[in-house]
């Protein structure tokens, strides 16, 4: 980014013990829908809840897993798996969801959006 | 519009309306002419009547959409100057006439042939004759008259029918046309174990009798024989009496003459099946006895129709039989001269001749008898080299890596003209099992002896043949269903790191939480378990286009009551459901959110309804007619029936949803017939149909049990559920799991009625633990304030719906909006 006037700014979600192991959750910030993810080993990802090809709100509600080394998400509608760690839909070419930044703080579960 | 008349309506007559509706045949009005009072059946299979007695199950599917079938109805003469056909109703227009009126069984110019007790062998109607008379009583010894391929059918028949049995042939060895007399003497000794007396090198020079029937056969060479029925397969004649009154031309030995596109001499008339003398090069007007030139016909002249090209290559005549029990097998040419290999195994009765050039390069034919384990091989190796030396293809369980040295030119199917390169380009574009070849290549959809080498080619194009599940385990379903059972694992971790590598995926994550819930019963949601499901699974409900959910409630048997129906109609109106009536008599209502189903269900639950599984692998619904009670026409409670049986196996998770119907009476309103399990009234008792299918690709139901009592067909549908849920593999159908099954529908019940595995008692007192121990799981959760918990929009604002979803209303109903068209790519796999 070459303009400085983004500000990143970490919004609270829930406390890290709210999330199931491989069970997705949505949440609300700013508008904006986010599905986060806590992975077997206790890894952390956040990516948008926007199924890119069905349109619909929904990659929380994937079945989480692995294809080799990446920790994955199966949309829950047609089933194209994305990695968690870069979005990119590995089933489809081409196709990606937005990933954001995602920390455990403490007991708490904090994702940053951006905004100008 | 054109209009298509058909005269006869058989097997291949079937094949050719197929092939023509297949084609998108518009523009054309197609009328069918049949003879007989019933749609085609499978006459390959005639005899697996004498095994129920139920002549629907020969039944193969009917006329596609739109065509007119006027049976009982014979074209009795063709007026080719004004294009139109007689019929007993009157004159029927053409612009094209397809005369497929097939065969009559053929009987001598013998004394006798006209008593009563005499019979031939070649309709429904002729096999129920025979059937009453055998069974009339008295009536002791049969003599079969000819021992060719329905001969032998035939003697099977009288002895099913507890009729002491003699077959009659005259060339001096049994099957004269496809076996030579080292084959033939094999045969005589394995039919004869069967104690069916044969007699070789004898004619019969009449019958003798009265008009209580026929008493005795004599012979040629002075002898007789006392016998109460006879049935005479001597052989079949083409149905060609309406060439001569039209002016077509016959073949030398009968038969309408075609040309290679299977047309006649008029441009308007064709002719396929057994009625047609096919003319290719030199050859003068051949008539073929088999179903397989039959079809390739049809396709031709399904083709030819819809402006195509194709023709006719040389029928391939070779055959492969199962006849009293023992497997026969022809094909080629295996009386040509030229170098032969003959294995005669006494001691096992096995008999096998391969028949090369004499440069010992090239297969010219061969007979197997006893053992036809290497025909698909061998039929596809014809004309070219042999795969392995020849002694080795013959060597008992021959089969392994020779099979996939055939050469690509290879025909796998002589059906429909497939190679062995067609096949394997198939497998190379994607197709990894039978079913998907069959549709790719259309291989194995006619008669269907090319399966096991179709087998054997994905085996060795090395595609994923491997059974495994996934990436992460490289077990079968069945094979992890009993790593589950025997190691009492309980739960996904415990297994993957046992036997699996990685974190699991969308594919094996579902299919082990259904046989952990399978093994183990209770609630699907707890622990680590809730993880594994779909999406459906988890929030108990079926995700639609736009993330909302659809409700099901359970709707036993069809039957509800008004007040029950009020609260329905109240919770759609007040959470402004859209409602539709589903196929297995419920009611679907639409566009809920994630958050919305508990209160939805809360209600519901306390109307006393429960779940539905509409959102599961599991049983959906057993519908229903009104049966007995209220209809004219039934004769048991098929309601009763159904509430018992869908309250019976509600809840129970498999490889795949599970759907039945119970009919009152054969009428069959409830439409059994295209469910996994089927019951239909009988007078007696009910008839259990088993592996039917609509759906992609639809499937009529087996008849499995006739006349039984609600227990015995309760114990055997808990058997039969069980075995399917524990050996078919992941999202495989009732109808695909009996159709890969090894044995078919024999060793299902070999298993599941006759208990030859020894597995019986584990089946039922798994249903058992499962009828124990089913709980709603909608009221489970609602109970469970942690398990509610996960009904929520968003966890950080819980009551905050979904602010993407939106609805618009279209007759009087919201639907979702119909906002940016989204991308459709189909489903990944």
């Amino acid at each position: 980014m070459t303009t400085a006037t983004m500000t990143v700014t970490w919004t609270a979600i829930c406390s890290y013990a709210r999330l199931e192991a491989e069970r997705g959750v949505a949440a609300l910030v700013d508008g904006v829908q986010i599905a986060i993810f806590r992975t077997f080993s206790g890894e952390l990802h956040a990516i948008s809840n926007r199924d890119p090809i069905a349109g619909a709100q929904v990659m929380s509600r994937g079945i989480v897993g692995t294809r080799g080394d990446a920790p994955t998400v199966a949309s829950p509608l047609h089933k194209q798996v994305y990695d968690l760690r870069t979005g990119e839909c590995l089933d489809v070419s081409g196709v990606a969801v937005p990933t954001y930044p995602i920390r455990r703080n403490g007991d708490v579960v904090e994702v940053a959006v951006e905004r100008p | 519009m054109k209009r298509l008349v058909v005269a006869g309506y058989g097997m291949v007559a079937q094949r050719f309306l197929e092939a023509f509706a297949e084609r998108a045949a518009d523009g054309w009005s197609v009328t069918v002419l049949a003879e007989e009072d019933r749609p085609a059946y499978d006459r390959v299979r005639l005899s697996a009547w004498f095994d129920d007695y139920d002549a629907g199950a020969l039944h193969l599917g009917g006329a596609p959409h739109g065509v007119a079938v006027r049976l009982n109805e014979a074209v009795t003469g063709i007026d080719r100057a004004r294009r139109v056909v007689h019929s007993a109703s009157g004159e029927t227009p053409y612009d094209a006439l397809v005369l497929a009126t097939g065969s009559r069984a053929f009987v001598p110019p013998i004394a006798g042939a006209d008593l009563p007790g005499v019979f031939v062998y070649r309709t429904l109607d002729d096999l129920a004759a025979l059937k009453d008379w055998a069974t009339a009583g008295g009536r002791r010894i049969g003599a079969v008259l000819g021992g060719g391929l329905l001969g032998l059918e035939a003697a099977n028949a009288l002895k099913l029918l507890g009729i002491t049995t003699h077959v009659v042939e005259f060339a001096p060895r049994l099957m004269p046309l496809q076996v030579d007399e080292g084959g033939g003497a094999v045969l005589k000794r394995h039919i004869e174990a069967l104690g069916v007396a044969v007699h070789t090198g004898r004619g019969c020079a009449g019958l003798e009798g009265d008009a209580g029937g026929v008493r005795r056969m004599l012979f040629n060479d002075g002898g007789s024989l006392d016998v109460d029925v006879v049935v005479v397969a001597a052989g079949i004649r083409p149905r060609d009496e309406l060439a001569e009154p039209s002016g077509l031309v016959r073949g030398p030995r009968g038969g309408f003459t075609v040309d290679a596109a299977c047309a006649t001499a008029d441009p308007a008339v064709w002719a396929i099946g057994e009625c047609a003398a096919l003319s290719l090069d030199e050859t003068d007007g051949v008539c073929y006895g088999l179903v397989a030139p039959g079809y390739a016909m049809a396709e031709v002249v399904a083709d030819r129709l819809t402006g195509g090209e194709a023709t006719m290559a040389r029928p391939d005549t070779s055959t492969k039989l199962k006849l009293l029990g023992v497997d026969v097998a022809s094909f080629g040419a295996p009386f040509a001269d030229g170098l032969d290999v003959v294995v005669t195994d006494q001691v096992t009765g096995v008999y096998a001749k391969l028949l090369l050039t004499d440069d010992a390069k090239t297969l010219l034919g061969g007979i197997l008898v006893g053992d036809a384990s290497a025909y698909p091989t061998l039929r596809a190796s014809l004309g070219g080299p042999l795969p392995a030396p020849p002694l080795a293809l013959l060597a008992p369980a021959g089969d392994g890596s020779a099979k996939a040295e055939l050469p690509g030119t290879a025909q796998v199917c002589s059906c429909h003209a497939v190679t062995k390169d067609h096949v394997t380009d198939a497998i190379a574009g994607g197709c990894t099992d039978v079913p998907g070849l069959k549709a790719c290549t259309k291989a194995g959809t006619g008669c269907g002896s090319c399966i096991p080498l179709l087998k054997q080619l994905l085996a060795a194009g090395g595609v994923v043949q491997s059974k495994a599940l996934c990436e992460h385990f490289t077990y079968s379903r069945q094979e992890l269903f009993d790593i589950i059972r025997v190691r009492n694992i309980r739960s996904f971790t415990e297994l993957v790191t046992a036997h699996g590598t990685g974190r699991g995926c969308d594919i094996c994550k579902p299919a082990i939480a259904s046989i952990l819930a399978a093994v183990n019963n209770g609630y699907i949601l707890d622990g680590e378990e809730a993880a594994l499901q779909d999406t459906n699974d988890h929030f108990l409900a079926n995700i639609q286009r736009d993330g909302t959910y659809s409700v099901v409630p359970r709707i036993p048997g069809g039957e509800i009551t008004p007040e029950k129906l009020i609260v329905i109609g109240e919770v759609a109106r007040d959470f402004g459901l859209y409602t539709k009536i589903t196929g297995g008599q419920r009611i679907d209502l639409f566009g809920a959110r994630v958050e919305q189903l508990p209160q939805i269900w809360h209600r519901l639950v306390d109307a006393g309804f429960e779940s539905g599984h509409a959102y599961g692998k599991a049983l959906r619904t057993v519908k229903s007619c009104v049966g007995e009670t209220w209809c004219r026409y039934g004769v048991q409670d098929s309601v009763g029936l159904a509430i018992e049986l869908e309250l019976r196996y509600r809840g129970l998770r498999a490889p795949h949803k599970l759907k039945s119907a119970v009919s009152g009476c054969a009428r069959e309103c409830a439409e059994a017939r295209s469910k996994d399990f089927g019951i239909i009234a009988t007078e007696k008792g009910w008839n259990l149909y088993v592996a039917g299918n609509g759906g992609f690709r639809p499937r009529h139901a087996d008849l499995f049990l006739t006349d039984v009592t609600t227990e015995e067909l309760i114990r055997t549908i808990d058997r039969f559920l069980m075995y399917y849920v524990r050996t078919a593999d992941r999202l495989q159908r009732t109808a695909a799991w009996l159709e890969a099954m090894e044995g078919g529908l024999d060793h299902l019940r070999a298993v599941i009625v006759d208990d030859a595995l020894g597995l019986c008692e584990e089946l039922d007192a798994q249903m058992a633990r499962h009828v124990g121990s089913y709980a709603d799981e909608w009221q489970a959760t609602l109970q469970d304030p942690q398990r509610l918990a996960r009904f929520v929009s968003f966890v950080n604002a819980p009551g905050t719906p979904d602010p993407d979803i939106s609805f618009e209303v279209e007759r009087g109903q919201k639907i979702p909006a119909r906002g940016p068209v989204p991308v459709t790519l189909g489903g990944a796999r």
